[in-house]
């Protein structure tokens, strides 16, 4: 009698420890290897964008924490520059400072959690996880000084933030700076050259830079194939124009310098920071909007260099004074899409360690 | 070992307690296998509740050692410090329901907690915990070890097969998988260390230790340190807890057990654990002996400190170090280790014949050898990686580029 062997579906989630929240993989196993993958999505669709049309365009803010949780700040800043886009708000110099340093200090809260879980992916006991909380909690101490939520933070307004700095924000700010760099430094130290994390992630999911291109995907992941694309240079806002920094760009476009990129950009995450805090004026924090407001009819895009790439704001206007039309382009979603092609032929192992560097926030990818 | 006292009131060797006891019973004129039988429950019953208490007592010194290695505190709500939080989970994982799934087999569900339980118990039999305190004194103790530790690869087949579950199977194919490489690589190292000392009798083995006062630590640190790998393999622990990979295949063969029936899995996974580091301790760390102190504190109170310290190495892995692939791990056992272990049987087997043609006293011929062997294993452990790293340039750490402008590509395939 012949041998004989079958490939073996395997669901992988929508509940398992390593999908980031209810995403699901539909392996198609021979052995370890996979021969096929399915995404199915949608166990954390809320309907988010049709909701928005029935409520008012400052209703729509928390909105917009609740998509991408790990970067709340970053979501109500791409929404809030769509909409003052759309209804010519200006935005006073002071709240462009206070927006700057929150979507940075967002960025290193959201890198912090990309590192921790990819490395946790790769195996490693929560450890690296639990160090990377550590930093963290200090950013949502922050957040919370600042207004009083630490995750979902309904921070930003339409013209502006919610409510100045506390007088005590700047210099506990000036402390994170001062230790966050050594911080970085330890990270590097136990994990850019562990033998075992490089043997799991040099040369896993390679995604080159055309491909990369051509699935639009953005952010650390573009950058990690060796784009140098970042929208706060490429088209600045808040006060991007006028602070200094690098684009961290890998190389080979592996699982490795994905990491690697997200490592470096903390590092200029601080340095934005550095620069934030000597040149922060001081002024009024927000123009004032009328509650219910109307833009004219019209549509705008608002897009900014969220943690996860490009999140997009797409905000269309009839006049009333709800939004006629409201679309995310999340990054999470379309940096998902070149992910079956990533793991096809590679192990079940390296699976799990591509969707961990790819850096998916569930609410996100299903909105 | 000539000064014991050797009365039922040593506590050096708690042996002698026993002994005196039987003693005892067969003066009382009862048959000859009365206190033959007793004195076999009584060894066994010992064993039992040391490993039953120890694995109590590491669960919480894991989990609050593993607490401080990532910055939290660890259990510190029940009892002073969290002591009795073991206490809480046992209730617990006692009183929770043991589903069984529908499409389950059966009677090997069923069986496969108690088949995985067996042998890492049995295996503690011959460990000498101090001279007289050994329940099964085999001349060929090694090979017991061995042979037993294998036969858990079969339960934890079973229970991934029978748990109709796809990440059990996984998990069950790759611990097979595993093993059988590793197996190999452990049976090397063990052999080199029985070799040197030309006996499979741990009591022997730890004997010769003592009279040359050298630990084999010393004189077969490459063997040691392939036993470690290998033993990280065998009992599932990162680097290498790929059967039961939690960000891979949830929990691997064991994914369907819940209840106690999961409580035996995680009892042998620590008897197992004990046991390797009581391999460790009597053949490479000098077992119950530590210089001549061994005639002060009790034998097996220096045995224990040996094992629980070598326990701690593994705890400190898991708490360190991320998971390798599957097929890295298989390589890392034929491709090094492999090769690592036959050249050091070849060096124990010239060692030995030296020895004996030349006749040196052991005062000359230990310390060189020692010597020898260390400065070995490490030119042969860097020699070999940087070898092997060195024909995959590719794989070494590389910086991302700093760049100013957007727009530029820098894509380079890989070599």
């Amino acid at each position: 009698m012949a041998m004989r062997t079958e490939p073996f579906v395997v669901n992988v989630g929508p509940q398992h420890p390593s999908t980031h929240g209810v995403f699901r993989l539909r392996l198609t196993l021979d052995g370890e290897r996979i021969v096929d993958c399915q995404m199915v999505m949608g166990y954390l669709h809320r309907s988010m964008e049709k909701l928005a049309e029935e409520r008012s365009f400052t209703q729509n803010i928390p909105f917009t924490d609740r998509t991408d949780y790990l970067a709340a700040m970053t979501g109500n800043l791409a929404y809030c520059l769509a909409v003052e886009k759309l209804a010519s708000v200006p935005v006073p110099p002071r709240a462009q400072w206070i927006r700057t340093i929150m979507a940075e200090l967002q960025r290193i809260a959201s890198h912090c959690m990309a590192i921790g879980t990819f490395v946790n992916d790769c195996g490693a006991w929560h450890t690296p996880l639990l160090y990377m909380m550590r930093e963290r909690e200090k950013v949502l101490d922050l957040f919370e000084l600042a207004c009083g939520a630490r995750l979902t933070t309904n921070y930003m307004r339409i013209g502006g933030v919610s409510r100045d700095l506390p007088p005590e924000f700047l210099p506990r700010l000036r402390d994170f700076v001062r230790e966050m760099p050594q911080r970085i430094s330890e990270y590097e130290d136990l994990l850019v050259e562990n033998e075992i994390l490089i043997a799991r992630s040099r040369g896993i999911g390679v995604l080159p830079a055309e491909k990369a291109i051509a699935y639009s995907v953005s952010g650390p992941m573009l950058r990690g194939s060796g784009v140098a694309w970042d929208l706060r240079k490429a088209d600045p806002y808040a006060a991007y124009d006028q602070v200094e920094f690098d684009i961290p760009v890998g190389t080979n476009g592996d699982c490795y310098d994905r990491f690697m990129v997200r490592l470096a950009e903390m590092r200029q995450s601080v340095r934005i920071l550095e620069q934030a805090l000597d040149m922060i004026p001081s002024g009024p924090y927000q123009t004032p909007v009328p509650l219910a407001l109307q833009p004219p009819p019209g549509e705008a895009y608002g897009r900014i260099e969220s943690p996860r790439g490009e999140l997009g704001f797409y905000v269309v206007s009839d006049g009333g004074p709800a939004p006629f039309r409201f679309h995310i382009r999340s990054p999470s979603l379309i940096n998902l899409t070149p992910l079956p092609e990533l793991v096809k032929g590679m192990t079940v192992a390296d699976a799990i360690v591509i969707l961990g560097s790819v850096d998916i926030v569930v609410g996100e990818v299903d909105r | 070992m000539t000064a014991f006292l050797a009365e039922w009131w040593d506590l050096r060797d708690l042996g002698n307690t026993v002994g005196a006891l039987l003693d005892w019973i067969a003066d009382r004129g009862v048959p000859d296998w009365v206190p033959y039988v007793l004195s076999g429950i009584i060894g066994i019953a010992a064993v039992l509740l040391w490993a039953i208490l120890s694995q109590l007592a590491f669960i919480w010194i894991e989990r609050r050692v593993l607490g401080r290695m990532q910055v939290r505190l660890g259990p510190n709500r029940v009892g002073p410090w969290g002591l009795l939080q073991p206490l809480a989970d046992a209730l617990k994982v006692l009183a929770k329901e043991m589903v069984t799934p529908r499409n389950a087999d059966r009677v090997l569900y069923w069986l496969a907690p108690i088949a995985v339980v067996v042998p890492a118990i049995l295996v503690l039999a011959v460990f000498p915990f101090s001279p007289g305190m050994v329940v099964a004194d085999l001349n060929v103790g090694v090979l017991y070890i061995v042979a037993v530790t294998s036969t858990a690869t079969i339960a934890v087949f079973m229970a991934g097969w029978s748990s109709s579950n796809k990440y059990s199977l996984l998990g069950a194919m790759r611990t097979v998988a595993m093993l059988i490489s590793y197996e190999v690589v452990q049976v090397l190292a063990l052999l080199s260390a029985t070799a040197f000392t030309g006996s499979m009798r741990l009591l022997d083995v730890v004997a010769w230790q003592d009279r040359y006062n050298a630990w084999l630590l010393f004189l077969q640190p490459l063997a040691l340190l392939s036993f470690i790998i290998a033993s990280a393999v065998e009992v599932n622990r990162t680097p290498s807890d790929i059967a039961e990979a939690e960000s891979e295949i949830v929990a691997g063969y064991h994914t369907e057990y819940g209840g106690i029936r999961w409580g035996m899995f995680q009892l042998a996974e620590y008897v197992a654990g004990f046991a390797v580091a009581a391999t460790i301790t009597t053949l490479w760390l000098g077992g119950w002996t530590l210089w001549g102190l061994e005639e002060w504190v009790p034998g097996w109170l220096i045995f224990l400190g040996k094992l629980y310290g070598t326990f701690f190495l593994f705890i400190w892995l898991r708490g360190t170090l991320p998971r390798v692939r599957i097929d890295q791990l298989m390589g890392f056992a034929w491709k090094f280790l492999l090769p690592l272990m036959l050249l050091n049987v070849l060096l124990v087997g010239a060692e030995k014949v030296v020895w004996a043609e030349t006749g040196a006293s052991a005062g000359v011929v230990l310390p060189a050898f020692a010597v020898l062997n260390l400065a070995l294993t490490v030119a042969l452990v860097l020699g070999w990686g940087a070898l092997a790293g060195g024909l995959r340039p590719q794989m070494r750490p590389k910086r991302p580029l700093l760049v100013r402008e957007v727009g530029g590509i820098y894509y380079q395939p890989m070599p």
